[in-house]
């Protein structure tokens, strides 16, 4: 890690200090805006600004972009930290350079993001570009980026434009292709014996995507669909009375973020727990259980969602991480959070391959294609979109032994499964 | 489409149009009697929801947050007024603007300081978490039935205190001529923030009915404050009655859109350009009747009787 003054926090909060540090973000786990902090951030700023040489020989600069501010943070929150546990794990160097991590605040807005990414781009010059929660803020903010031609790795959103027609050779996932998981899911509600489903999800990018992922490989009939207003709309009780009157045999929901958590608690609120069971994918994560655990909503005990990845995923780095994680934030890490900490592990595995030299954009490029790092869900490839391809599971919502509410893999629904934009992608 | 669900449907926009007749009920107050543009409104809304939280959390009732959580709103509304707005009332909208939307992120970022990014959870009591068969099978969530009742309680008790009381006859005093009451001997000063409390008080008793249906979390209040505006340019500003009607309204035509307008839609065009064109048609429906209503009638549906 590029440290300049940091000896002077002497607090155990040094790593998030130096994340913010930059950019003058907010970091949440310290509320707020630390005064002193700002003063090191004016004095490192300044610092950089006397000799960038300097700091552009030593370091691997990577800008990362999620929501800070906004409900949606608690996500970004738990991106930063397990990025901060990344840094950690690598002794805060990448071969023998340091990492210099920006973060940005898209504000949950494509707008913010995409001004975010220029900022990146072209006042600090990062080597990578990192983050996104959201579709539709990636996809504004793509084409600066690559049209830069620096890396983009998204960490989350895998809108299908990406994967497919717009895919591009300096764009990488470490995540999946949106439709991937409510396709796991569809095959799921066909082994359950269920024929007719009712689907709401919102409408944007992301949101489109996952409809039309389930409605792939669902094979019954669709009883119903409802597209939201996003993010603006929060009550589902017209939407949960018309899934109750098309007597559907299950609900699918796509709500992450906070919007889950309300509509799980409504669904329950009104009484179709009882009538017609929920099927989810990235609404039930690590970090909406415990506010269910906290507001009882029982009902989301033993239900099911699919994923590539789960907290009791059996590999040796899952595990460490993991543990790592809960030790330090008293918390089980959501899919985001791991993502993000592979977003990190596949930078260094090409920082390492070519030697520390971050110009040499060819062998960056083939180092990644490789996936020649130990990600957190175990060995994978990568397609000629630079999509995962990976392993999808079942996930059931159980308690563990501290009493505490979490997911754990029930069987593999997928293995290597490839998303279906590649064959419009270009690329070989 | 059945009966059953209709019905259901038109509960559920009596329950958002009630909700939103609570925070209008306050803004058109301040609007058309004070004359201030308060873009903070919506803050008090959250605030409501996050009091609530934390009384909540702390008697281990919601029964018990709700009268506690109506006091600290409107004591927060009355602080606000003494230090902010009071100074705000002979300046032009500009400056309100620029003063109230201040004060949203001050509220904001406090909160964040506070209560942390995440959003807290109102859980309800077991009574209330629950739901009932109305009539011919209409299962309705008791929560949204009390809050039905709430706001129809509200209204009337609005109702009886502007028009058959002192106070009532003071406030519509000062909405029709603020000289000639402070002539007579009122101190207009003390009734204007008596108000502002009791708008804030009754934004708060909306945050934290809508608290436990979604979750208090930051930002609750501007999202609704758009709608709320509406409503208020709807119904005709300074007039509860018309914000009442105007709510009733929005509430009705935004959940009725959101339901069955795909369906029309499909009868008259192909269903995949109806899948499309619903969710963003009935996005717009409600700012569609403001634009007819503004074109048409722009003093609003039930002007306030002043002058």
């Amino acid at each position: 890690m590029e440290i300049r003054c940091d000896s002077m926090m002497g607090d155990d909060s040094y790593r998030d200090n130096v994340v913010s540090r930059r950019s003058g973000a907010i970091e949440p786990s310290q509320g707020g805006i630390n005064m002193k902090t700002r003063a090191i951030a004016l004095v490192s700023a300044m610092a950089l600004l006397s000799s960038p040489a300097w700091a552009a020989e030593d370091t691997v600069k990577i800008g990362f972009v999620t929501t800070i501010t906004t409900p949606a943070g608690v996500i970004g929150k738990d991106m930063v930290d397990a990025v901060n546990i990344a840094v950690d794990h690598l002794g805060g160097k990448m071969g023998d350079k340091s990492i210099e991590l920006i973060v940005e605040d898209d504000q949950f807005k494509p707008d913010i993001g995409k001004q975010a990414t220029e900022k990146l781009i072209k006042e600090d010059d990062v080597d990578f570009v990192t983050g996104y929660i959201w579709s539709h803020v990636l996809l504004a903010s793509a084409k600066p980026v690559i049209d830069s031609g620096k890396f983009l790795i998204s960490s989350n959103a895998g809108p299908s434009q990406l994967a497919g027609k717009q895919c591009d050779e300096n764009f990488f996932s470490t995540s999946w292709q949106n439709d991937q998981t409510p396709m796991a899911m569809g095959e799921v509600l066909n082994q359950r014996g269920v024929k007719s489903l009712y689907v709401i999800a919102p409408n944007y990018a992301a949101g489109k995507n996952m409809v039309s992922g389930v409605e792939r490989t669902f094979k019954g009939e669709i009883a119903g669909k409802d597209m939201t207003k996003w993010p603006d709309q929060i009550d589902f009780s017209a939407e949960l009375a018309k899934a109750r009157a098309s007597n559907a045999d299950g609900i699918f929901i796509f709500f992450p973020g906070k919007h889950g958590g309300a509509f799980i608690k409504q669904y329950q609120q009104a009484g179709l727990d009882k009538e017609i069971p929920l099927y989810t994918v990235f609404t039930v994560d690590s970090l909406s259980l415990p506010k269910f655990q906290e507001g009882n909503l029982e009902g989301v005990l033993g239900s099911f969602t699919t994923s590539y990845w789960s907290p009791d995923l059996d590999t040796p780095q899952n595990k460490k991480f993991v543990n790592d994680f809960k030790a330090k934030h008293g918390r089980y890490p959501s899919h985001y959070a791991a993502q993000s900490y592979d977003t990190i592990m596949l930078i260094d595995s090409a920082v390492r391959a070519v030697d520390g030299d971050t110009n040499n954009i060819g062998g960056l490029r083939a180092a990644m294609e490789k996936a020649d790092y130990p990600s957190l869900r175990g060995k994978y490839a990568y397609g000629n979109n630079h999509f995962p391809i990976q392993n999808f599971y079942l996930r059931e919502v159980v308690k563990d032994d501290s009493g505490d509410w979490t997911s754990k893999i029930v069987s593999t629904v997928y293995k290597d499964h490839q998303d279906v934009y590649a064959v419009e992608c270009k690329l070989d | 489409m059945s009966w059953v669900l209709l019905a259901e449907q038109l509960l559920n926009g009596f329950t958002l149009g009630l909700i939103l007749f609570l925070l209008c009920a306050g803004l058109t107050l301040v609007f058309g009697i004070m004359d201030l543009v308060n873009l903070a409104h919506g803050s008090l809304y959250m605030m409501g929801a996050y009091f609530c939280a934390t009384f909540t959390a702390m008697t281990g009732s919601f029964l018990y947050a709700v009268p506690l959580a109506l006091a600290a709103t409107f004591v927060l509304g009355l602080i606000v007024e003494v230090i902010v707005l009071r100074n705000l009332y002979t300046r032009d909208h500009l400056d309100q603007v620029m003063a109230t939307f201040g004060l949203i992120l001050i509220f904001n970022e406090g909160v964040r300081q506070i209560w942390g990014a995440d959003g807290e959870v109102i859980p309800l009591p077991a009574f209330l978490d629950s739901n009932f068969e109305l009539v011919f099978g209409i299962v309705y969530p008791t929560y949204r039935l009390l809050i039905i009742c709430v706001g129809l309680l509200v209204a009337l008790g609005l109702y009886v205190l502007v028009t058959h009381t002192r106070v009532g006859m003071l406030i519509r005093g000062g909405a029709s001529n603020r000289e000639m009451l402070s002539a007579l001997g009122i101190n207009v000063k003390q009734l204007f923030t008596l108000i502002f409390g009791l708008g804030a008080a009754l934004a708060g008793l909306a945050g934290l009915m809508a608290g436990p249906i979604e979750q208090a979390t930051i930002g609750m209040g501007e999202r609704i404050l758009i709608l709320a505006f509406v409503v208020i340019v709807i119904g005709g500003i300074g007039s509860i009655r018309g914000s009442f009607i105007a709510a009733i309204l929005v509430g009705v035509i935004d959940t009725m859109g959101r339901s069955f307008l795909e369906d029309f839609l499909s009868l008259v065009m192909p269903a995949n350009y109806a899948e499309t064109a619903g969710p963003a048609l009935s996005s717009m429906s409600i700012y569609i009747v403001m634009a007819a209503v503004l074109a048409i009638r722009p003093q609003g549906l039930f002007p306030p009787r002043t002058g």
